[in-house]
């Protein structure tokens, strides 16, 4: 009894040092009258930079000190320029933040010789996470996500912007679904592909959520699409559950299970989970650098909490960033180690069917 | 419909939302006639603007950026010959020619009034169109933008200039260049020769820059006198409005023409003034000047450029697909702004749609009558002797090109070209050949490769395959008939060019194109180690270029003098024997200093440390001149960049010293 009373007192005492250090310290961070580099490694215009231009002024308005906060765009290299220089320059003052998408993320789980950069070096701030849906053309005999079986033995076309960008997420998840797709590359975005779609080029497509209900919803009200399934998000415990934004359509584990009766498991759901991650639920991250104290990122993060509550970003997060609620602190923290993670043989594994079936070549 | 039109006029026609388009109209005219900087650059300056400002006044002011930029960049292309921006390339083979005549008012004039009525055209047609334009859009397919590349290439038949395999030798050369980086098909890369730079091929302002800008700047140069003698905009504001009323019917085709282009996603609107410039070459019959100052060289592609942007709205705001990187930034401030492009802009946000309209319509009629007004203030520009004004245009080219990585590559890159249009120009190989062949490269074989894809060869039986593929063989055929050359000459192609006679003075152009040769066929052995479908692109064009060349070194080895093959400007052109010509390679010269200033302490410092040296050496400038001029480009470069929010290029310098901001 004595024992565990001193133990609880002991324990309030450490707590009360460590609150004692915690809150100067978060005081502490002030950017008053600083000026903050937001680094996007993608040109002006595109989801990256309008998602950074979206966050930026209320960065500035939520940041202790109310700093200047300029989106600085460093494009090349399908993202690794600006992330590499990220990597090299920034100090850890928290003026210098970077801004990262699931193009960034490809790269370095492939292995892409141009990655100069260590996710695990970093910090996370925050992270957004995105999700999508499926659907496939009517003519392929199919009226609902219950038919997805009537697929096996078609022969789909996807139109898609290459087998190392984002699209490697629908290429691995149709592979593991035991789909018979063609995969067209050299499309410019999702966009493109929908207008394949709309065409009668392909017979199978995704969107994005918010492109999906303004572009796709009217294609299956008007019978020209069949929802298939979501991609899903991910819950607390790292589970994929069906996406909020579409409700009634499975998610990809749901459907999979509709295709083979069982739950995905094994090195190949292992390895479409870990680009499927980076991809979705943490294709967008904001990062620190290396050694960043404590107190800024925590700063960082109360600043992308408390945005959430402003009218300004509750009138128009739904246009940018679709349907989902960016995220700090524990979850982003578990988004960011599962989006950034992937086993060697797992990593080997894709690069090699990479190449030998999609001619894909990573350079030396 | 109509209620919708009138209404969305009157949301539009308030002080306030009138005064938003204005600001983008300025900062449009002022982008406009920077040479290489264009939409891209202007929208990113007012994006920071777009958080909480009401919509229509917002779009009023995006829209007002993006009409004007075509009208005014005609004014460095018609007063110096250098394009304003990618969209006035061809202007400058008539306007420029007419500007030295004395005739740079006719000139301007005639220029913003068919940019006005290509800007207005593309809005009236927006406006019935933008309704029944998705089934019209959708039926554009892959099979369908394989041809329309196709019809972009056959206006190298018209720009090849008097030797028709130096012309496609060119044109080859261009769609090489265009091929490098991440092939469509299988993501393989190609010609990059380890460089990270070329992994995503050499950007659009890049090669336009280099192959337009540079070898006019260089030409200038050597000839240290102003651009215009004597009265430098002469009279003619009236002659210009009667030209233009005289040639209606061609600005409207020329405006149809650049709508229909921009309107169509994926082509892009990047080669719609040389396709506009080679229908007005097929189709005049009347007294063809071209190349020597024909104005309608001048009312087709200013027609058809802001008729573009109209076109260009449609793909971006129905299926928010942009068609150009401009628009792609438009269609980053329409989200910003909580607006979704997809059907319901033709539907419960219609009003959104026509207010865009409207203001396209209203920014055409603002941006022609403040280029109107500026004419005369900005053409004395051209009394200046050109060596006080070269720094300003190095420095603002340079600033423009970096735009594209921001990286101390894009000038190199920027010099290598320039150094290869330099040569180009002297020789008489056909830029424009060049340049469709690079902006239609990634195009043509993307869409050949997904036409195959989806339809296997049947693709070509498809009716608008065959449609496009009859209008095609009729501008070959019509484009051979009215060959223009490099410099927009109408040329038959008979051997009596002007030439020296010795076999000695026709080394240096055997040399260029063995060179070339030897290009292609590094392309050629790069092109061996990828797979099928990554190498089958450039080997072929490789092959097609080499046989040119095969017809061609034989021609100019051993053809008579005067062969139509024969030309280089170092013998026959106008300031052979003049006095006071400086070395072909003066210009070139300041340009790498500055970019090898550059890549030792970063452009900022560079640019302090380039100016007086260029204003004391090369201009003779006194003292104050010196520190005013200095102090003048340094002050406006760094406003420029500070709203941009970029960081320069940074140099040796900078990886050993950490400098504050714009020198970091």
């Amino acid at each position: 009894m004595k024992t565990i009373t001193r133990r609880v007192a002991l324990g309030v005492a450490a707590g009360a040092v460590a609150l004692g250090l915690a809150w100067p310290a978060a005081a502490e961070a002030d950017f008053a009258g600083k000026t903050i580099e937001w680094i996007i490694p993608f040109s002006a215009g595109g989801g990256s930079d309008t998602w950074a231009r979206f966050n930026a002024p209320l960065l500035s308005k939520y940041l202790p000190g109310n700093p200047v906060v300029v989106v600085v765009n460093e494009p090349g290299g399908g993202s690794t320029k600006g992330t590499n220089l990220f990597a090299a320059r920034a100090k850890p003052d928290g003026l210098t933040i970077l801004g990262t998408s699931g193009s960034t993320q490809f790269p370095y789980l492939l292995g892409d010789p141009r990655v100069r950069y260590e996710y695990k070096d970093w910090k996370i701030a925050m992270a957004g996470p995105t999700g999508g849906a499926v659907y496939a053309s009517p003519s392929l005999g199919l009226t609902g996500p219950q038919d997805i079986a009537k697929l096996k033995d078609k022969e789909l076309v996807y139109a898609s912007q290459g087998a190392t960008s984002l699209d490697l997420v629908p290429l691995l998840g149709f592979r593991l679904m035991g789909f018979n797709v063609q995969h067209v590359f050299g499309f410019k975005g999702r966009g493109d592909g929908r207008l394949a779609f709309e065409r009668g080029e392909v017979n199978i497509d995704y969107q994005t959520s918010s492109a999906y209900l303004k572009n796709v919803q009217p294609l299956v009200d008007a019978g020209q699409a069949v929802p298939l399934f979501s991609w899903g998000v991910l819950n607390e415990a790292g589970e994929v559950v069906r996406d909020p934004t579409f409700p009634d359509l499975p998610s990809f584990a749901e459907a999979y299970e509709t295709l083979t009766g069982k739950a995905p498991s094994g090195p190949e759901y292992d390895a479409y989970f870990a680009f499927f991650t980076a991809g979705f639920p943490a294709q967008k991250m904001v990062f620190l650098p290396n050694g960043t104290p404590d107190d800024i990122v925590a700063a960082y993060q109360k600043a992308f909490e408390d945005m959430k509550a402003d009218p300004d970003y509750q009138a128009n997060a739904e246009a940018v960033l679709g349907t989902y609620e960016q995220v700090t602190g524990p979850l982003a923290q578990a988004l960011f180690e599962k989006g950034t993670t992937i086993a060697p043989e797992l990593r080997k594994q894709v690069v090699e069917m990479l190449g030998a079936e999609y001619g894909v070549k990573l350079g030396e | 419909m109509v209620d919708t039109l009138l209404s969305a006029l009157a949301a539009l026609l308030t002080f306030q939302h009138l005064l938003y388009m204005l600001l983008g109209v300025s900062v449009g005219l002022v982008i406009g006639v920077i040479p290489g900087l264009g939409g891209i650059a202007g929208l990113s300056l007012l994006m920071p603007f777009l958080y909480g400002m009401d919509e229509i006044a917002a779009l009023a002011m995006l829209i007002g950026l993006v009409a004007v930029i075509p009208t005014s960049d005609t004014f460095s292309s018609v007063l110096m010959g250098i394009p304003g921006s990618s969209a006035s390339q061809a202007t400058v083979l008539d306007g420029f020619p007419l500007a030295r005549q004395g005739q740079a008012a006719r000139a301007l004039s005639a220029a913003f009034i068919s940019s006005m009525a290509g800007g207005i055209f593309g809005a009236v047609v927006l406006t019935g169109f933008v309704v029944i334009a998705r089934p019209i859009i959708l039926s554009f397919a892959s099979a369908e933008l394989f041809m329309l590349a196709l019809f972009g290439l056959s206006m190298v038949a018209v720009l090849a200039g008097r030797s028709l395999a130096k012309g496609l030798a060119a044109c080859c050369i261009g769609l090489i260049i265009g091929s490098i980086g991440g092939a469509p098909a299988t993501g393989e890369f190609r010609m990059i020769f380890g460089s990270e730079y070329l992994y995503d091929g050499i950007p659009l302002v890049i090669v336009g820059l280099g192959f337009f800008a540079i070898p006019e700047i260089a030409d200038l140069l050597r000839k240290n006198s102003a651009i215009a003698s004597g009265n430098a905009l002469g009279s003619g504001w009236f002659d210009g409005l009667r030209d233009w009323w005289h040639n209606i019917w061609l600005s409207a085709r020329c405006a149809g023409l650049g709508c229909i282009i921009g309107a169509i996603p994926g082509l892009g609107g990047s080669v719609v003034d040389w396709i506009a410039y080679g229908h007005a070459v097929q189709t005049v019959k009347k007294d063809p000047q071209f190349g020597k100052g024909d104005i309608r060289g001048v009312i087709a592609p200013e027609s058809a450029n802001n008729a573009m942007q109209g076109g260009a709205l449609l793909p971006t705001m129905l299926f928010g697909i942009p068609g150009s990187g401009a628009m792609a930034v438009f269609l980053g401030g329409m989200v910003l702004l909580g607006i979704q492009p997809g059907p319901s802009m033709v539907g419960a946000d219609l009003n959104i749609t026509y207010s865009v309209i409207w203001s396209l319509a209203l920014a055409n009629v603002m941006g022609a009558g403040i280029c109107l007004a500026l004419a005369i203030p900005i053409s004395k520009l051209t009394q200046i002797p050109f060596q006080r004004l070269a720094p300003f245009m190095i420095v603002l080219i340079c600033f423009a090109a970096f735009q594209a990585t921001r990286s101390l590559a894009d000038l190199v890159a920027l010099l290598s070209l320039g150094v290869l249009g330099v040569l180009m120009k002297r020789f008489g190989w056909p830029r424009p050949a060049l340049l469709i062949g690079y902006v239609l490269a990634p195009q043509a074989e993307t869409y050949f490769y997904q036409a195959l894809q989806f339809n296997g060869w049947s693709f070509l039986g498809r009716p608008g395959v065959i449609v496009i593929g009859l209008m095609t063989v009729a501008s070959v055929v019509f484009g051979l008939r009215n060959r223009v050359d490099e410099h927009g000459h109408v040329v038959p192609n008979e051997d009596d060019a002007p030439d020296v006679p010795t076999f000695k003075a026709h080394l240096p152009q055997i040399g260029f194109a063995v060179a070339m040769a030897g290009l292609m066929a590094l392309a050629l052995i790069d092109s061996l180690e990828h797979d099928f479908l990554g190498k089958i692109f450039p080997l072929s064009v490789s092959i097609i270029g080499l046989v040119m060349l095969a017809v061609l070194i034989p021609q100019l080895a051993r053809g008579k003098p005067g062969h139509h093959a024969h030309f280089d400007a170092e013998l026959t052109g106008d300031h052979v024997g003049q006095a006071g010509i400086g070395n072909l390679w003066g210009g070139l010269a300041w340009i790498a200093g500055l970019v090898g200033l550059t890549a030792l302490v970063g452009f900022y410092a560079a640019l302090l440390i380039f100016f007086p040296i260029f204003l004391i050496q090369r201009a003779k400038a006194g003292p104050i001149a010196v520190a005013v001029m200095t102090a003048g480009a340094a002050g406006f470069i760094l406003v420029l960049a500070w709203a941009l929010s970029l960081n320069f290029p940074s140099g040796v310098l900078q990886d050993v010293l950490d400098l504050p901001w714009p020198f970091r």
